[in-house]
């Protein structure tokens, strides 16, 4: 992936600026690079790496503020992670977030495969998918905000929905207060803004497979489940991987849709209430940094070790086959 | 034609079976298109009905209350949308142009030159691609805090310039369409480096330029999770942020067509672009994402 450019070997242009070049040409530029990179780094190491350490550090120390004033600043170790453990709250709201998760992803990714399937089916031939691919497209783009607003407005007490309820029942459903209609309704706006977006990786993904396996399968007279099952599915393992982790890394994160609408409370009795919820209370209410402190350091390791998945699930297949040759090789001559 | 048979001696499908799973895909395909639309034509309808239509029953019958209720949302000065729009790009289309002009700064950097440390540095970069903003928020917002630029737009302009993702997909692209010998070539010419970036290089990386802009700017547009630590003062609120004071507040003394537009007001430039750039977007979905 890094691999360097074919260019003249750097060492020979480095020792050439040591004996004073008479030429222009052997200067060496190469420590431009680091010219370049400087920005990156500073403003990361500012903005993002810097406040990821105090975050951590403020894990083991005790800290909130009440009206403003800092209470308490000492040092107490394990303390903060005990509290937090100790009440069922993070296993609930890790709960509350994996179920809406989940009940999201698992009907979008099937259907993204079918339509992924049909799109790039050579034999169906669909028109208009350029028009299909806009459409599904649309919800991914649009401010997650508004989106949740717009469905609260949808299926609150006096909306179109209720309206339409009360004319056949004459009483109402209240979504807002009922458990599941609140996760389900979360659930369903994460389904529909992302389920355009897994579609169109997994048709990029079997766009990217050699057609002329697909001719070779037809003249053997497999049908469209057999190349789908035979062919499609194992080639695009990796993509699908990678499309399952970075959904699971944005369900982590969830926070705007359930945080607009249960106005920050997680709905009733909190079971709504995701872990990024969980953290931005403690952030902006109480500022309690502690708890806040302890709770990202919980959020990152988790965080890290999906993302760990991406990376290594991600690398060449080949890459990877030789790594692990090479590893085999450094032990056998270990042994010998 | 046999009608029964679904596969002939071949194994390959008839006719008819085709057909059939292609009626399928158009209805699967025509209902998931409704769902998708749905939510948008709700809206504009709503934004040309007034209170009282609204609480009385559902239409998706068009009225004519829509400049009443853009009059009533622009002339609101509790919750005022022109100011929030104006923050909103400002934070927006500066994050966005930072964020693009030096990824392709950084990865510059690390596509010409092999400087020492270059591949840690470049492994460094994609290893923390994937690390959520929210585990630091703690740390930077007391940061922000203490350095007393709460309810300013630095702390949401400043750190696009550390945008990982947007390096990644530059630097794919350099590979993928900059020969070096245009640098050399420039360097004879006598440019010097940073010249050379600026004249000569972003020319060419143009195209992938555009489209990073586009997401960089759909995303910051829409950001919550920052904003609403952030933005303490209603003079500086973006729009997400707005929009969850309205959730907020008693929606009950609220005139729900002036909400509507509110939320109308705030999706449509996104909307705009979309529809304008749709084709260029989402071939540009998958350039970054997937690994080539």
């Amino acid at each position: 992936m890094a691999t360097a450019v074919n260019r003249p070997a750097p060492s020979l242009v480095g020792t050439n600026t040591k004996t004073r070049p008479r030429r222009h040409k052997s200067i060496s530029y190469e420590k431009w690079g680091y010219f370049f990179i400087a920005p990156f780094f500073i403003v990361y190491a500012v903005a993002s790496l810097y406040p990821l350490l105090t975050t951590f550090t403020y894990g083991f120390f005790e800290r909130y503020q009440v009206l403003g004033q800092d209470m308490h600043n000492e040092f107490i170790g394990f303390e903060n992670f005990r509290q937090l453990f100790s009440t069922p709250d993070v296993a609930k709201f890790a709960g509350n977030t994996f179920l809406i998760w989940v009940v999201g992803f698992i009907p979008q990714i099937f259907l993204s495969l079918l339509l992924a399937s049909w799109f790039t089916d050579l034999r169906l031939k669909l028109k208009g998918t350029g028009f299909f691919k806009v459409v599904i497209y649309l919800p991914n783009v649009i401010m997650a905000a508004a989106m949740s607003f717009l469905f609260w407005a949808l299926f609150g007490d006096t909306g179109p929905i209720n309206q339409m309820i009360a004319e056949r029942t004459g009483s109402i459903f209240q979504f807002m207060v009922s458990i599941p209609a609140t996760r389900l309704i979360i659930s369903g706006i994460n389904f529909l803004m992302w389920f355009g977006n897994t579609s169109i990786m997994l048709m990029a993904a079997i766009n990217g497979i050699d057609t002329s396996l697909y001719e070779a399968a037809s003249i053997d007279g497999a049908n469209s489940r057999q190349t789908f099952w035979k062919i499609t599915m194992p080639l695009i393992r990796p993509i699908l991987l990678y499309v399952i982790v970075t959904s699971l890394i944005g369900g982590l994160q969830m926070f705007d849709i359930p945080n607009i609408m249960t106005r920050g409370a997680g709905g009733t009795d909190r079971t709504s209430m995701t872990l990024v919820m969980y953290l931005n209370n403690f952030l902006s209410g109480t500022r309690d940094y502690g708890m806040a402190g302890a709770l990202s350091i919980i959020l990152f390791i988790v965080g890290g070790i999906l993302s760990l998945i991406v990376f290594y699930g991600m690398r060449d297949k080949d890459a990877a086959a030789e790594a692990k040759k090479k590893r085999a090789l450094r032990r056998n001559r270990g042994v010998i | 034609m046999n009608g029964t048979a679904v596969y002939d001696i071949a194994g390959r499908q008839s006719h008819v079976a085709l057909t059939i799973r292609r009626i399928i895909s158009y209805i699967v395909l025509i209902i998931l298109a409704c769902i998708c639309l749905f939510p948008f034509i709700y809206l504009a309808v709503y934004t040309t009905r007034s209170h009282s239509a609204i609480q009385q029953s559902f239409s998706l019958i068009p009225s004519n209350y829509f400049l009443k209720n853009f009059i009533s949302v622009i002339t609101d000065p509790t919750r005022n949308i022109l100011r929030g729009m104006l923050n909103s790009l400002i934070v927006a289309v500066f994050a966005t142009f930072l964020s693009v002009y030096f990824a392709g700064f950084t990865a510059y950097g690390i596509h010409v030159y092999d400087f020492r440390g270059k591949k840690t540095a470049y492994t460094f970069i994609l290893l923390i691609m994937m690390v959520p903003t929210q585990v630091s928020a703690l740390g930077f917002v007391d940061m922000i805090y203490n350095w007393g630029l709460m309810s300013t737009f630095w702390p949401l302009i400043i750190p696009a310039i550390a945008a990982p993702a947007i390096m990644f997909f530059m630097k794919q692209y350099m590979e993928a369409s900059l020969p070096l010998e245009i640098v050399e070539a420039a360097r004879i010419d006598g440019c010097n480096e940073f010249m050379i970036f600026n004249r000569i290089i972003t020319p060419i990386l143009k195209p992938a330029f555009a489209v990073q802009a586009i997401f960089a700017f759909v995303a910051n547009w829409n950001n919550y999770f920052l904003p609403q630590l952030i933005l303490d003062k209603p003079e500086t609120q973006t729009l997400p942020v707005l929009i969850q004071q309205l959730r907020a507040a008693d929606y009950s003394q609220f005139d729900m067509g002036k909400l509507y537009m509110f939320i109308a007001l705030s999706i449509l430039p996104v909307v705009i672009v979309y529809l304008i750039l749709s084709k260029f977007i989402i071939r540009g979905v998958t350039l970054g994402a997937v690994k080539g």
